[in-house]
């Protein structure tokens, strides 16, 4: 019986059995920001630990980095944070991408953008996106502060091991439809806790024609269907992508790194503990209209009504959502309103969509009234995008053209909704008070149907606004 | 480092109905601008006790006949969305030892493990008759116990799940992993060694 990817990471790292039975597991690679870190710092400070193998933790600031000036917060806790990180930083040797090294970001678009995320490798970081990292067929862990702390003191951290369910995908997309599409048709499918006590393994003709960019929006949301961690075995895609990269291995390693990186993939006859296949064709623009990143709905159809709720409990969490998101059940969610638009995060804010987003933009005007921002996830990706002139296209359109960061994906920086504001929003979290105003909604979607609610007003098919053929379904 | 043994928790109940109630609804992404843990105490459920202008808007946990309670009633997926260990700690902080609701969020779980807060899963059914016992009586005395896995009230009591290992952690004083992922050192080293990447 084969083995799949997952099972050889985790043989590879194990280093025992700890006395409540889980498992002690070697972290290959520890990413750290300034929200999640400096408690676990003070943590070992207090212990009188070290950081066990500073050379293979890597910090950046990108939570509450503000995108106007981003090095001069006026915040003073913010201030203080940034300042948290550098110092811990210097301290304890840990290699920092500061504002300064042009190399800061999210610190999900920074790691594959340095090369650090590889494949076969064990990854952690205080956040719950780091299943990003999965893109590369890295084993890659959201962790608390405490294990944070674990992490530092002793590269390792307890852990109980995950079921794996493959989530193949087969086909084309139709023209239209996006990566962050796919991500949001299985949460939707599989619901937000469908993933509890899993590990995804995303496969299939779709995922293997995807791009790493496309795999990384994919991976990055396996948390919000509930899966700790998600990944898409490594090809060669995978290896091109990070050939040549600043922490990737050079030439003279090349080879034996890709032999080792191959080794990883889950084997031909490797068993599942459950399997699901969809379809790519019959993936629709979808758009979430609740609370939950699993209340999503294809943007044709209307937005449920709690009359046809199948049981008491769905009955009244679609109440509450759509009380909270001021919508009446029942209803296309076409034509629904917008006041603000936002392109970015760590599930959509690399080059290609920027690039995607800016094709179609073009010779387009945000609609009055509508606030639309643009935030790039790193600062390489606003350099290259600048490089490209997209920034202008943006510009042009009416976007403002913001600095890297996480913005208002979580709003902890100034970039806030204001009341309850509605945000066509390419992140992954429609939560309550999500971004930054505690009756603030937030719509997901793909960066091209932000650009088409923007230019529109509303929500909206971008394949109408934007006159893209929607094309029949291929197999 | 000698931790207490957590065998069972004692106390008197909140219910907080609602399923995927998520970790930006338990402490807002503002209440993350901190240093340390220390301060957090209060600021859980924040923008859903308090209105935008700051008027209390009634909550249950803020109903005096509830102040005082430490074990906390909910649905499924608790805790779920983001990693931020602010979200137990404001819970703990505030108060609460232990969580009893239909099912949670993985990094929730064992964020709330390693601070020595049992979270134990049961029944909906169970979870809301003992939820009227509270709503009745808020007096009602609850104790949970990790070693038979009930929960029991009144004269009644229900069965509790909750893996192994967290159980195991929770009732031998082994809740924080630290000394035991520091003692075996060696092995670190060596599964370190042996990878070509580190
Ligand atoms: S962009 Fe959003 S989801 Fe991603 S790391 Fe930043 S805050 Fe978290």
């Amino acid at each position: 019986m084969g083995k799949t990817l997952y099972q050889k990471v985790w043989d590879a790292h194990s280093v025992g059995t700890l006395e409540d039975g889980r498992t002690q597991l070697f972290i290959g690679t520890h990413l750290i920001h300034e929200v999640t870190s400096p408690q676990a710092f003070g943590m070992i400070r207090d212990l009188g630990l070290k950081v066990k193998y500073p050379h293979r933790t890597f910090a950046t600031v990108d939570h509450i980095v503000p995108t106007i000036d981003q090095d001069a917060p006026a915040d003073p806790l913010a201030a203080e944070m940034m300042e948290a990180l550098r110092k811990n930083a210097d301290d304890f040797g840990v290699t920092y991408f500061d504002l300064a090294s042009g190399k800061q970001g999210i610190v999900h678009v920074v790691g594959p953008e340095q090369g650090i995320t590889q494949p076969g490798t064990t990854i952690a970081c205080g956040d719950s996106h780091t299943a990003t990292h999965g893109a590369f067929g890295a084993i890659a862990f959201g962790i608390g502060t405490t294990q944070v702390r674990d992490v530092l003191a002793t590269q390792t951290m307890a852990m109980e091991k995950l079921k794996v369910r493959r989530i193949e995908v087969n086909g084309s997309l139709r023209p239209g439809v996006y990566a962050k599409d796919v991500t949001l048709h299985i949460i939707r499918m599989l619901g937000a806790k469908g993933g509890i006590g899993y590990a995804y393994e995303y496969a299939g003709t779709t995922f293997e024609n995807f791009s790493m960019e496309e795999r990384m929006t994919v991976c990055n949301m396996a948390i919000e269907g509930g899966a700790r961690c998600g990944y898409v075995n490594p090809d060669n895609k995978t290896f091109e992508f990070l050939r040549g990269r600043p922490h990737a291995p050079g030439e003279e390693d090349w080879n034996d790194a890709v032999a080792r990186w191959e080794s990883f993939a889950s084997d031909p006859d490797a068993e599942y503990d459950d399997v699901v296949i969809i379809n790519a064709a019959d993936i629709e623009p979808t758009v979430t209209w609740g609370i939950s990143p699993d209340q999503g709905i294809g943007i044709g159809e209307s937005i449920p009504d709690p009359a046809n709720a199948t049981s008491e409990a769905e009955r009244s969490s679609f109440q509450e959502a759509l009380d909270y998101m001021q919508l009446p059940g029942g209803t296309p969610i076409k034509g629904v309103k917008i006041d603000v638009a936002f392109i970015g995060s760590c599930t959509n804010g690399r080059l290609s969509d920027f690039r995607e987003a800016a094709r179609y933009l073009q010779g387009h005007k945000v609609a009055p009234g509508v606030k639309a921002i643009a935030v790039p996830g790193s600062q390489i990706t606003a350099t290259q995008c600048e490089q490209e002139g997209l920034d202008k296209i943006f510009e042009e359109a009416g976007f403002e053209w913001r600095a890297a960061g996480c913005s208002m994906c979580l709003a902890m920086n100034p970039d806030k909704l204001v009341g309850d504001q509605l945000c066509a929003s390419s992140s992954n979290r429609n939560f309550k008070g999500r971004q930054g105003s505690a009756v603030g909604r937030t719509v997901l979607m793909s960066p091209v149907m932000v650009c088409a609610a923007a230019v529109s007003g509303e929500i909206t098919d971008a394949r109408e606004v934007f006159q893209v053929d929607p094309g029949t379904a291929a197999a | 480092m000698a931790l207490a043994q957590i065998k069972d928790v004692s106390g008197t109940g909140i219910h907080l109905p609602g399923d995927d109630i998520d970790t930006d609804r338990i402490i807002p992404a503002r209440y993350l601008k901190c240093v340390t843990f220390d301060d957090l105490a209060g600021t859980h459920f924040y923008d859903v006790r308090f209105d935008p202008d700051g008027n209390p808007t009634g909550h249950p946990l803020d109903e005096p006949r509830f102040a005082g309670a430490s074990i906390m009633l909910s649905g499924s997926n608790f805790g779920c969305g983001s990693s931020r260990e602010h979200a137990p700690q404001a819970i703990y902080r505030s108060g609460f030892r232990a969580i009893i609701a239909e099912s949670f969020a993985e990094i929730f779980f064992g964020n709330s493990t390693t601070l020595g807060m049992p979270c134990v899963s049961a029944s909906r059914e169970d979870i809301e008759s003992l939820a009227a016992a509270i709503e009745e009586d808020p007096g009602t005395g609850i104790r949970i116990d990790l070693e038979s896995m009930t929960v029991s009230y009144g004269d009644r009591n229900f069965a509790i799940t909750m893996p192994d290992s967290a159980r195991q952690a929770l009732t031998a004083g082994r809740w924080d992993p630290i000394q035991e992922l520091l003692d075996n050192e060696k092995e670190i080293t060596s599964v370190g060694d042996g990878l070509a990447y580190v």
